[in-house]
Formats: structure tokens, sequence, C-alpha cells
């Protein structure tokens, strides 16, 4: 076997904390043969990111690197940023996460693009231009001669990824590391930039070093993967090997790890508790100067939705879909046209004051298991918040009883009810959300996304919970989810979204074993490549 | 600790433990700021000695020693050894006699005063030395020549002027205390009053949005564009000089950045989820404003707090500079400092004690801004 091009022996990652020191990384070896594609794979918070953060001498303040690490001989750590510079941006590029973040909002993507081609590649402004022009026909951005004057908010969150990739491979870099680059994009998009750097690879035989949750893409894309807990290397090996003998729990336990299970239907008399229909939403984008709305963009598309008591409809569809919006106004959280009706009350007419005493049996679970608890509050006040509202009557004591219990069915310590939100790990924030959401005993729940910012593993027993939840309080759920996988073992029904229309209804398995339609038909695809053969599937170009 | 602080939440149990606040963390981050730490002690201290300096001083701040104008400030006390003579001999000429052979033993001062005429010394007049602010009360140890001579014990009155006196004879360590307490009174409260209005008023104008808030943000805008000054002047004409006054006319105005500073904050909780989870239970307008608006501004509005404080002590001092603020006897750092301003040519410890004490002050207040900026947002480091 080759020299390796970068080989990382005894890596220590440590940083110091309000609590003392946190050791991320815990000596780890791993190495990067050229023109191999090495995977990365863990958790959150297993100290993957951070390897190749002190790699590529981009740790935060409070953090430090030692042991080694060596492009082809040449010690990186302990290199001051004026000599690093020498390797990272031209051998060592690196992709990251956000496409949204990680571009200057201020410069055109050319000028963006040209920067490391000037500083690096010491070219003129005008070679330089060229250059980004065939950079980004490399990544098959439509129309180059014309989008690289555009600015990156002109252009989508696909789009900007494939100008991150263009960016890094401006120098022809040996080392590509990619830090979770597809994790913020759709599914059918993110077949698509997996399925070009996989041809760019083939193209430019650099090595890509694939840092990633998803083992999905792992399977499909990596000839050798490490697994790696806590900071430290469990398993290493040939990618192959390790899916078809995993050796350490671990591992076997991140490969079992997608939701199983199907929901038992409910019956035929089930009482109908939501029925919505002709629901649409408007959104005005531009006023003229008297105050019409002169365009006009329908989030909502004259959908209709039923749910019965007990049971779960499936709402799918990618960014911008209009599913997340329709969550919101069949409960009357955002103004839309149509007819809602709650068991048997109109809820149309009323307003927010009207709303309120029915708000109680209308929850909402959130996709941001950071973002929907207030970081002011302690957990306990979080979750009877509610019950200051709809039981205004009943003491301190009662409550903090009623919290108590409440942390109990979605299996968190009762103790921890005085802790703060930023005290717990994000599976334990969104079970915080789900008991907020249960304690007063609702009819109907609208989980928005609840899982998609979890770990796989995570994801799985919050899908136990929700199913055991829903088993014993006759919940009816509305859930609303780009992860087909979870929507598959949790609903009873499923409607595909797509520019605010339901393009696709039906009962789950129909839906998943005979699609009707083309776009269907994509994100199945797209969510069970998985379970193909990997060369296979990243050869085939995906249907648009 | 290294392994425990992976997870600290999975390794502890136990009974209802109590979680650290949001709060705690930035305390404990400020704690550690070693700029921020000492500037709150300093502070503390320079706010302890202000409001029980005056006690211990020994000398009221209005009290006038018309012996002591504009002495410089001095560790030893008063009077100073070339003082008692030449204040002997004067009060000597009102009593209508001489002093002779002064002798200065244990505080105690003994003379023998001859009688200019022929007439015996008038032993009432020798209550001028206590009238005096350097001799207590005089006492006659011996009579001669039927009282043309008087041998004289008169005891000095140790005082002490650490800081000096000012122009008509007050100590000015009392004063520059006096100073400081009302300064920093005036400084706690106006940026009371203007945290409180302006976070109440943005927060609601933020929250509520659409029309209530544009009506709200152009008063606040109609107001801004009064020029304060002006403004000041106009409330001093009206109802006189008046302590209470600064407060209002501060506040007044300084609410104003306070109430844009928390709209914008708003607008951004607003779309925050944990708002819409609320919204979603139900929760009235005032409950989420309450609970989960205002709670989550504070980190910014502490921070422009520790930095209005040191703006408010300034401008009240720039009015009293200018004649507006506070009024005589009372005072105030700014009037102090115009004051030693006026004198910097004979009296320059008239500028330097009351300037040193703004600038400290200011100087903590600014570094425990710089402090809490850090330690409640440690992203932004």
């Amino acid at each position: 076997m080759a020299e390796p091009v970068l080989s990382v022996r005894n890596l220590n990652v440590r940083f110091r904390t309000g609590d003392g020191i946190l050791h991320a990384v815990k000596g780890i070896d791993l190495d990067i043969n050229p023109g191999e594609t090495v995977a990365i794979v863990g958790e959150s918070g297993s100290g993957k990111s951070q390897t190749m953060m002190a790699v590529m001498g981009l740790l935060a303040s409070n953090g430090w690197a030692e042991g080694s690490v060596k492009y082809r001989g040449e010690e990186l750590v302990g290199l001051s940023p004026g000599r690093l510079n020498h390797y990272r941006g031209s051998k060592l590029t690196m992709i990251f996460q956000e496409p949204m973040t990680s571009l200057d909002p201020l410069y055109r993507i050319g000028d963006q693009l040209a920067l490391p081609l000037t500083t690096h590649g010491g070219m003129s402004k005008a070679d330089a231009r060229k250059r980004a022009i065939e950079l980004l026909e490399l990544v098959r951005i439509p129309d180059p001669a014309r989008r690289i004057d555009s600015y990156p908010h002109e252009m989508s969150g696909g789009q900007r990824q494939r100008v991150m990739i263009a960016m890094a491979l401006a120098n022809n870099p040996d080392v590509l590391i990619a830090d979770e680059p597809t994790t913020a994009l759709d599914v059918t998009v993110q077949a698509r930039i997996l399925e070009l750097l996989a041809d760019l690879q083939k193209r430019l035989g650099m090595s890509i070093v694939f840092i990633t949750h998803d083992l999905g893409v792992v399977r499909r894309f990596a000839d050798r993967t490490y697994v790696m807990k806590r900071g430290e290397v469990v398993e290493s090996g040939g990618t192959a090997d390790i899916f078809a003998a995993p050796k350490h729990p671990y591992t076997q336990m991140l490969i079992d790890a997608e939701p199983t299970g199907r929901k038992e239907p409910v019956a035929t008399n089930a009482p109908m508790i939501m029925d919505a229909q002709n629901i649409s939403v408007q959104f005005t984008l531009e006023k003229s100067f008297f105050g019409k709305s002169t365009h006009v963009l329908r989030a909502v598309d004259d959908v209709s939705l039923r749910v019965r008591a007990g049971e779960t409809v499936g709402v799918v569809g990618e960014s911008g879909s209009g599913k997340s919006t329709l969550g919101r106004a069949i409960l009357r959280l955002q103004p839309a046209s149509g007819m809602v009706r709650f068991e048997d009350r109109n809820l149309m007419p009323l307003d927010r004051r009207g709303m309120q005493p029915l708000r109680r049996h209308l929850q909402l679970v959130f996709q941001d298991p950071f973002g929907s608890l207030s970081p002011r509050m302690t957990a306990g006040e979080i979750v009877t918040e509610g019950l200051l509202v709809h039981e205004p009557s009943i003491s301190r004591k009662e409550r903090d009883r009623r919290a108590s219990q409440a942390f109990e069915e979605v299996q968190l310590d009762p103790a921890w009810r005085n802790r703060f939100p930023h005290e717990f790990s994000g599976g334990q924030r969104q079970r915080i959300a789900i008991a907020r959401a249960i304690i007063l005993h609702p009819k109907l729940v609208v989980l928005d996304e609840p899982t998609s910012a979890l770990d796989r593993s995570v994801q799985k027993e919050i899908v136990e919970l929700l199913r055991n939840l829903q088993k014993a309080h006759g919940l009816a759920y509305v859930f609303i989810s780009h992860d087909l996988a979870v929507v598959r073992a949790l609903s009873d029904e499923i409607m595909v979204m797509k520019s605010g229309k339901v393009v696709e209804r039906g009962n789950a398995e129909e839906i998943f074993d005979r699609p009707s339609e083309e776009y269907t038909r994509d994100l199945i695809a797209a969510a069970f490549l998985t379970k193909d053969d990997r060369n296979e599937a990243a050869v085939q170009p995906l249907a648009s | 600790m290294a392994e425990g602080a992976v997870l600290p939440v999975e390794t502890t149990t136990g009974p209802v433990t109590t979680g650290r606040s949001l709060w705690a963390e930035a305390r404990g981050r400020l704690v550690r700021n070693r700029a921020a730490f000492t500037s709150i002690i300093v502070l503390s201290f320079i706010a302890l000695a202000c409001i029980f300096g005056p006690f211990l001083t020994g000398h009221p701040f209005d009290r006038v020693y018309p012996d002591y104008v504009k002495v410089p400030a001095s560790l030893e006390a008063y009077p100073k050894a070339d003082q008692i003579e030449p204040n002997i001999e004067r009060i000597g000429a009102r009593v209508r006699a001489k002093a002779e052979s002064i002798t200065i033993d244990n505080d105690v001062a003994r003379m023998t005063l001859v009688s200019s005429s022929t007439r015996p010394i008038d032993e009432r007049l020798l209550a001028y030395f206590e009238r005096s602010d350097l001799f207590g009360p005089a006492k006659v140890v011996e009579k001669q020549q039927d009282g043309q001579r008087l041998v004289v014990d008169v005891p000095l009155k140790r005082q002490y002027f650490l800081f000096g006196t000012d122009t008509n004879g007050r100590d000015l360590l009392t004063r520059t205390m006096r100073a400081g307490q009302v300064s920093l009174a005036i400084g706690l409260l106006a940026t009371f009053v203007a945290i409180l209005i302006g976070v109440i008023y943005g927060a609601t104008s933020g929250y509520l949005g659409g029309r209530v808030d544009l009506v709200m943000m152009r008063i606040v805008d109609i107001l801004y564009s009064l020029p304060f000054i002006f403004f000041v002047i106009m409330l001093v004409v009206f109802f006189g000089r008046n302590f209470v006054l600064m407060f209002i006319a501060v506040g007044a105005v300084e609410w104003l950045d306070m109430a844009r500073i928390v709209r914008g904050q708003t607008l951004s909780i607003k779309r925050q989820e944990y708002v819409q989870a609320a919204e979603a239970l139900g929760v009235e307008t005032k409950g989420i404003i309450r609970r989960h608006v205002i709670p989550n501004t504070l980190g910014p509005v502490v921070v422009y707090m520790t930095l209005l404080v040191p703006k408010v002590i300034l401008l009240e001092s720039f009015l009293s500079f200018l004649g507006l603020g506070v009024q005589e006897p009372n005072t105030s750092l700014g009037v102090l400092i115009s004051e030693g301003a006026k004198n910097i040519q004979g009296a320059t410890w008239m500028l330097i004690y009351p300037s040193v004490t703004l600038v400290a002050i200011l100087f903590c207040l600014n570094f425990i801004g710089d402090g809490l900026r850090d330690a409640l947002d440690p992203k932004d480091r």
C-alpha cells in the first residue's frame, strides 16, 4: 500500500471549560491513503469533527491538540498559523455542514472562489476568474459564467454546498475533509451532492475524509471506516467488513439504529378529531405602494387533512414544501383560509382568546430541542407552564407532582426537574418538549420534525417513546418529517407534499411499496439508497 | 474530571438536584475575569466609603471652616506649627493684648498675654480663641499685674483634612464622599428608571409588532429628536432646580436607547421556538412577555446597564458643570470638578481628588460591563 497522505498518531484534543478540562479526543490513530475515501462515523459528541479541526488547526481558542499529524511526512501539530496556511486551503481543504453560513454574504461567489486561487495559486485576477468558472462547471452549477457574479443568498442550499466544494477543489487538494456536508440538505439534494463528490474523486484522484453520523452515506461512499465513540476509535476497517460483521457493540448499535416496527392500525370506528378542509396559506412577498399584495407565495395550497383518534398522519416533503406551515395552520397558529374542525367545533371563527381553552387539546412539538425550550427557565417550569394557563387553580405542590409524573412518563429522572435546558442532551431536551405537550393530556399533537436534530440511536428511542405515549393516551399525531424511515415507523397514513400541494396520499404501506408519483419515488430512492450496494448506487445518477 | 465532564447529566443521580442556571454560570465566568472582579471589589469599596465615610471623617459635608480656606491635602493634622503663632497673634490683637513667649507642649499652647493698654485684659474676650477653628476654650492659669498680664493655656483642635478644603473651607474628603453618594445614586436610580421603562416598552412594542409597534417606536423617535439640554433647561425653568428632577430628566432620555435595544432583541426572541411553543400552549400575551421575552433579553440589558450607569454619571456631571444639576450645599462629582477646574492654579487638590474618584468609578463600571458581556455571551469571544 502506498504511503499515507495524512497520518494521525496518538492525537489528543482537550478543551479548557468552566468545568475543568474536557478530553474530547483521546489518543487516536488514523491513516488516509491517496485516492481513498475514509469515513469517520460517530454520534454527536464523539469527537469526530474535533479530530479534523485539530488536523486543520481550526480548534476553538480554548482547545489544544497534542500528538502527531503528518501530511506527507511533514508534522502539522504545533505549526504556526502562517506555516499551516501553506498546507490548509491548498493541500488540505475542508467543507462544512452549514452551507448557509460558510459563505460570506457580502461577496460575490466569484470573488470568494478566486480568493484561494490568488493567495495560494498565485494567479492573476483574470486567470482566477476563468478558473472559477471552470470550477463551477466542475461542480455542475448551471450557467456558471452568469452565476459567478451572484451573491450567496441568490443560491439554494444545494448550490451553495456545490460552491463550497468548488472552493475546496480550487487548488487541487490532496485531501478533502467533508464535515457532515449533506446533513443540512434535503434528501434528494443530498444524494446529488454525494454523487458529485464520488464523481469528482474519480476524476481528480484526491482522498476524501468524510465525517458523518449517517451510516447510509458511509455504506455507499467510503472505502474504509473509523467508528468513534466518546473520543476514541472503537472500530476501524473496510466499510463492507464493518457492515457485514461489526465487532464492537457500539457499531452494531449504530447499524441497528434505524427506527423499526410499524404502527398498529386504528379501529375504523374511531372518532374524527381533526378535519381540515381546503387549507391555504399565503405569504405576501411584495406589496405595492398602496398596500396591495403584488407578489404572493402560496405556501400551502388547498390541502385537506383528517385525523382520527389514535391515528398518525405523516406529512412528508422537502424543505419549502409547506408541511410545517400546514401543521401550524391547522392549530390556528398561522392565519389561513379554509375550514378547520376540531371534534365538533369550527375553529376558523375563533380569535386568540377563543382558541385559548382549546389549546390544551392541540399541542405542538418542534424540531429543534435547543430552540424550543426557554434557556432561562428550569425544565420543571417549562413542563408545567401549560398548567399555569389551563389549570390556574392548582397549587404549586400539585404542579410539582404533575411535573414529576410527566418526567417519568417521558422516561426522564424527575430529580432533574430543577435543571436548566442547557444541562440536558439533545434527546433529553426533546423528551422535555414532549412532556410539556402531554402534561395537559391533549387529543392531537402536531410533531414538527421532532427527531430530525437527533442522533440515530436517540431518534429510535424517541420514536419508541412517541409510540408508547400514543398507545397509553390514545393520542392522534400529525407527524411532519422529511425522514422517511421515521415516518414509516410511526404513520398510518402519509401525505407527500411538494410546493404547497399534496402530490400523493394514502396508506403508509401503499406509499412505500407502490409509490405512484415520480416525486415520491425520488424521495424514497434518496432515503433508502443505503440498502443497496454502494458502487451501484454511486454510479447510478438520480432521476431529477 | 475530564471523564465525567463529557456527559455530566448522565453521571449524576440522587434526590432533586438543583440546576445551574445561565446566571450562575455567568457569575462563575465573571468571577474568573480578573479585571472585572477587581473592579467589583474596588467599586464596592468606593460605594461603602461614600455611604459610611462621611460619618467617620468628623466633618459634616456642609461645615465651613473659615480659618481653613483652601488648605492643601495633608496626612498631618491641622493646625500646622507655622499656622499657630500668626493665628494666636491675630486673636491676641482682638483681645487687645499681645501674645508673648508662646510655647507648645502636648497640643496645648501656653502664652502670656500682655495688655496693649493700661487696663486689665477682659477675660470674656478669650472666647475668641474658642470661636476660631484652631483652638479649644482658653483657660487662665495665672494673673499678673492686676490682670494686665495673663498666662493662658489654649488647647489646639487637631483636625485632619486628608483631601484639603475647598474655597469655602469645607472638608474636601467628606464632600467627595457626599458627591460620590449623589452621583452613584443618580447613576443607579436613573438607570433603573430607564431600564424599567425601556424594557417594558421595548418588549411590548417588539412582541406585539405591526401597527402598535409602529406607533410606539415613532413616539420614541419623536422623543429622540428633542434636544436633551433644551429639555433639561425647560424642566429647570418650570420646576426650579431639584434633585428629583435629575432622575426624571436623565431617565426620560436614557430609556429611549433601552427601548430600542430591547425591541430589537424581542424581534429575534419572538421567532424562537420556545415563544411559539408558549403560544401553542395558549399562554396570554402578558405571560409570554413576562416569562419568556423579558428574561431572555436581560443579558444585553444587564450589559447595557453597567455602561449606562457611567454615562448617566457623566451626564449628571455635565449638567452640574453647567450649573443645572444639584444645588449647594449639596454636591456631586460634577460640581466638585467644576469648582476644582476654576481653582486649578492655586488649589490643584480640589480638581485632582474628585476627578480621580470619578475616573475610578467609571473605570470600574466599564470593566464590569465588559466582563459581564463576556460572561453572559461566551460565544462572542
